[in-house]
């Protein structure tokens, strides 16, 4: 279409009417009458027996309408929650799977797993109700130290998962990488943690359901990522009510980053309750309730070797890893430190051999599960610390370390030892964009300046490689996961020429309605404003699977592309009919269709009135309407990548690190709106910035108490806390999607840890600073320079 | 946590250790408590009111006094309930030296939180067990003692 509003422009949000003038509407906002609301009592110990629930007081309080335990959902045959991907051990066992009730039985096994819900007239009837609830509990010891959930005597957490094990699993040989390993020349060491997050979305979770006792029709409204995934989870393997009798709507949804892609408890109680108090129950989680109780991200512990020659030529990585996931597995909670990890470990790099070992752990935490980057962040932030380590030891300039192992241009598509194929990239020339860009020539000098100051400066590098768009589903299917990875798209006209585009997919701060009709507005020729974007609900939108892993564009605007193809080809039919030309002459540029080398025209528009109004219209031969139905499925992942490089000042009198400058080359194939790319670019950035200097869920490691459960104690980024950003792009286009396009929702905060880390580590190196985790709080920075005191 | 005090109580050791085990004199003593009922000689169940930073919650539970060695000191412990603000459990080792017809009345307290308070209140809440250790063992004190005690050193 136009220039402002086509592919490659700088449209500004259709969505942000509405989210910037407080009109959005959220779950917690819906009015529904005669509603009923909900409060969850959780359990204050991180492993208890419960010996007994005495609700009698709390069910003659005013205003309660109903108090559910997990008896009553064991005798209503409730069933439990499950994880989506099955991941096999290295001697092909499926993972262990202990049972993961919607409501605790006879036992707790984390500071906040649910002991019983309570239906009342108010929010605070229901919480002065569960006040009064009695459990009488039996506190036992906890299983909360990561590192030593697989010793000897520590308390197991499910019977099922003997010795707190859920899958020892591999990638690679390891005699391959043990002989590459012989021939090193120098070999680097790393033991890394990748610390605890707490997901933290703008909007918590929230749930509302309705039970239509003429039709036998659930409603529920739900903070979903992925609202027919939701549906199936909950009809297929949980409540048992038929997909057609249950309708879920993900209205406008303030920020997930992966945290509402699962299907919790409390929307799967909110929905069974409804039928069975016969009235509307809302719920909106508790600040202190989202800290609990949402999916928590990341937390390995890994030990990592890298075998170099002696020109510094990677030859092998080796990599073992403990993943936690807490005390249940979530939904796709396995998936992440294997097949969303362990097959990155090759980075941008030609590594020939690489064998990795990852243990899952359960423990008496919250659940662990994908977080914006799942399983890449932790790649990333173990190669990109390895490398720099490996420079700094062998005294090669950590550009140029990196430059020598980059997988080469010619070299595309390229297969890497852990099972994925590159499609398509070119690293070197965005190395050196971003060195140009970050005056790293410059350095040394400014590091001399900042001494002169006091101040410890440093720069770090992370470059990294994402596989996202997922996925193509037949790999999906081969290696565990329990669904496909395709999205659909249908694009309806109506009579009157505009359109609505209604795809699977789900918009919770992607930009969607903004992008998507981009696209369809680029390739119909139709105005922008007449573009709707319809999405987040069962009942009007096509079978999709909704928004992670950046795919919407790459999986999702494929799909809106191929229904488009779909327009035209049947647009053309209908322009052929009247224009009296053969259908092989018809041509479609910006929005109309052309008899080649003639003058003769028909406007979309028109082809659209002819079918709704088929007077006159080729009825023997095509069907009137003009309403197409599409899905894609990928034919591999999409490979975004990019250098990162940060710098930083460090204050050794505080400890505080200031961020200077922060430099992000990427590519990310074709890029339909460069300001929202940018947007997510920065909001990436920030939460990698989070990770490595703020952001630590802590978990007392004998009561397995969060002492983290607060903004007091829990430090997000702020906006002071970073510099305006240095952007630039590189395109290399996807080459199997028809946008070429890859995802930009993940990287910065997949690559942003490293950098950071990197450049702390570069600050302190010189004053005799071995190792420091993350996060870099200026209490640990300062410890670290002054000897642990 | 631990929380170490001591006070000098210009009383004889007999009648502070007597008072320790004087169930109104508890009663009075511990902040924020609204009933203590006796149970037998060393049990009883209390009702107390605490605010822990933001946390405000009523605690349902028991009172227990053990390894009593009259007159050198006792063992009081105390585990409560506070509902959906979570639990609070502690104890005190009291012990009890003469000095020249004068007591010293030394404390050694621990205490462990769960749930909400421990979330939001888990840096407050050495200050707060302090503060509330201080409280109990300063009107103590001043209950059984006269005149007014001095804490000699809080650590």
């Amino acid at each position: 279409m136009t220039a402002a509003t086509g592919i490659g422009a700088r449209a500004l949000r259709t969505e942000d009417k509405r989210f910037l003038t407080g009109t959005g509407r959220y779950v917690d906002d819906l009015p529904l009458a005669r509603a009923t609301y909900a409060y969850f009592l959780r359990s204050p110990h991180a492993h208890a027996k419960i010996k007994s629930i005495d609700t009698a007081a709390a069910k003659a309080m005013p205003g309660v309408v109903e108090i559910f335990t997990g008896k009553d959902t064991a005798d209503a045959k409730v069933g439990g929650l499950i994880c989506g991907w099955v991941v096999k051990d290295k001697h092909g066992q499926p993972h262990k799977a202990p049972p993961h009730p919607v409501m605790a039985l006879d036992t707790v096994r984390y500071v906040g797993d649910t002991v019983a819900m309570v239906v009342a007239n108010s929010v605070g009837a229901a919480r002065d109700a569960a006040e009064a609830i009695e459990v009488d509990y039996e506190v036992l010891p906890a299983n909360v130290d990561l590192a030593r959930a697989f010793d000897k005597g520590v308390p197991e957490v499910h019977p099922e998962a003997p010795g707190n094990l859920i899958y020892d699993w591999e990638i690679g040989v390891k005699a391959d990488a043990d002989a590459a390993f012989a021939k090193a020349a120098h070999v680097t060491k790393l033991d890394i943690v990748n610390n605890r997050l707490i997901p933290n979305a703008m909007e918590p979770r929230a749930a509302a359901a309705d039970y239509d006792k003429g039709t036998g029709n659930y409603t529920l409204w739900s903070t979903s990522q992925n609202p027919h995934v939701l549906r199936l989870i909950l009809s297929a393997f949980v409540l048992g009510i038929p997909e057609h009798k249950l309708r879920v709507i993900a209205p406008d949804v303030g920020g997930g980053f992966g945290s509402k892609i699962f299907c919790y408890n409390e929307e799967t109680m909110v929905t069974w309750a409804a039928s069975r108090v016969g009235r509307p129950i809302k719920w909106t989680a508790e600040r202190s309730e989202s800290f609990l109780t949402d999916a928590h991200g990341r937390d390995h512990v890994t030990h990592a070797e890298l075998a170099l020659d002696k020109d510094g030529k990677f030859l092998a990585l080796k990599v073992d890893t403990i993943a936690n996931m807490g005390a249940y597995l979530s939904t796709f909670s396995t998936a992440v430190p294997t097949y969303l990890y362990a097959t990155l470990l090759a980075g941008q790099y030609t590594t020939p051999v690489i064998y990795a070992n990852v243990r899952a752990a359960v423990t008496h935490t919250a659940p662990v599960d994908a977080y914006r980057g799942a399983g890449r962040p932790e790649a990333t932030f173990v190669i990109e610390s390895i490398v720099s380590k490996a420079a700094a030891e062998m005294k090669i300039d950590p550009a140029e370390l990196r430059r020598r192992n980059f997988i080469p241009a010619e070299a595309f598509p390229y297969q890497t030892p852990v099972a994925l194929q590159y499609d398509s990239g070119n690293y070197p020339p965005i190395i050196d964009e971003a060195i140009a860009i970050a005056d790293y020539k410059g350095f040394e000098a400014r590091r001399a300046e900042a001494k002169a100051r006091g101040k410890l400066r440093g720069i770090g590098f992370s470059s990294y490689i994402e596989a996202c768009g997922l996925g193509p589903s037949r790999v999906i299917g081969q290696l565990g996961g329990g669904v496909g990875q395709w999205e659909s798209a249908q694009i309806k006209f109506n009579p009157t020429g505009n359109v609505q585009v209604l795809t699977g997919a789900h918009s919770h701060g992607q930009s969607h309605e903004t992008t998507f009709a981009q696209i369809v507005s680029d390739k119909l020729g139709v105005p922008i404003e007449t573009v709707e974007v319809v999405h987040g609900d069962t009942a009007t939108t096509p079978f999709g699977m909704g928004s992670y892993g950046s795919r919407s564009l790459a999986v999702g605007g494929s799909a809106i592309m191929k229904a488009a193809d779909k327009i035209i080809a049947k647009g053309k039919k209908i322009a052929a009919h009247l224009m009296e030309a053969d259908v092989a002459d018809v041509v479609f540029e910006q929005g109309t269709f052309k008899v080649a080398g003639t003058d003769k025209a028909v406007p979309l528009g028109a082809t659209v009135f002819a079918a709704y109004v088929p007077h006159n219209y080729p009825l023997e031969e095509l069907e009137p309407g003009m309403d197409e139905n599409a899905f894609y499925d990928p034919s591999n992942f999409v490979y975004p990548s990019g250098t990162q490089i940060c710098e930083v000042e460090i204050d050794p009198e505080t400890g505080v690190t200031e961020i200077v400058s922060f430099t992000a080359v990427d590519d990310f194939g074709n890029i339909v709106n460069p300001m929202i790319v940018e947007g997510q670019v920065h909001g990436g950035i920030v939460q990698g910035v989070g990770q490595a200097l703020h952001e630590a869920a802590v978990y007392d490691k004998q009561t397995g108490q969060l002492v983290s459960g607060s903004y007091m104690d829990y430090r997000m980024p702020r906006a002071e806390d970073v510099p305006s950003f240095k952007l630039a792009n590189k395109v290399t286009p996807c080459p199997h999607n028809p946008l070429g396009v890859k995802g930009c929702g993940e990287a910065g905060a997949i690559a942003a840890p490293a950098a950071v880390m990197n450049a702390v580590r570069d600050a302190l190196g010189p004053v005799g600073v071995q190792h420091i985790e993350m996060p870099a709080t200026p209490m640990s920075v300062w410890q670290a320079i002054n000897g642990g005191k | 946590m631990e929380i170490k005090g001591e006070y000098r109580i210009e009383a004889p050791r007999e009648k502070v250790f007597a008072a320790l085990n004087d169930q109104d004199i508890l009663k009075a003593c511990i902040p924020g408590c609204e009933s203590l009922e006796k149970l037998s000689d060393t049990e009883m169940t209390a009702k107390v009111r605490l605010r822990i930073g933001p946390v405000s919650a009523a605690f349902g539970g028991k009172v227990t006094l053990s390894d009593i060695d009259p007159p050198n000191g006792y063992k009081i412990s105390g585990e409560g309930q506070g509902g959906v603000a979570g639990f609070a459990k502690g104890g005190a080792v009291v012990r009890l030296t003469e000095d020249g017809g004068v007591t010293i009345l030394a404390y050694d307290v621990d205490a462990q939180v769960g749930g909400k308070i421990a979330q939001v209140g888990a840096r407050l809440i050495t200050g707060t067990a302090k503060k509330l250790a201080d409280q109990f063992f300063g009107k103590f004190a001043e209950k059984v003692g006269a005149p007014p005690p001095t804490p000699v050193e809080a650590a």
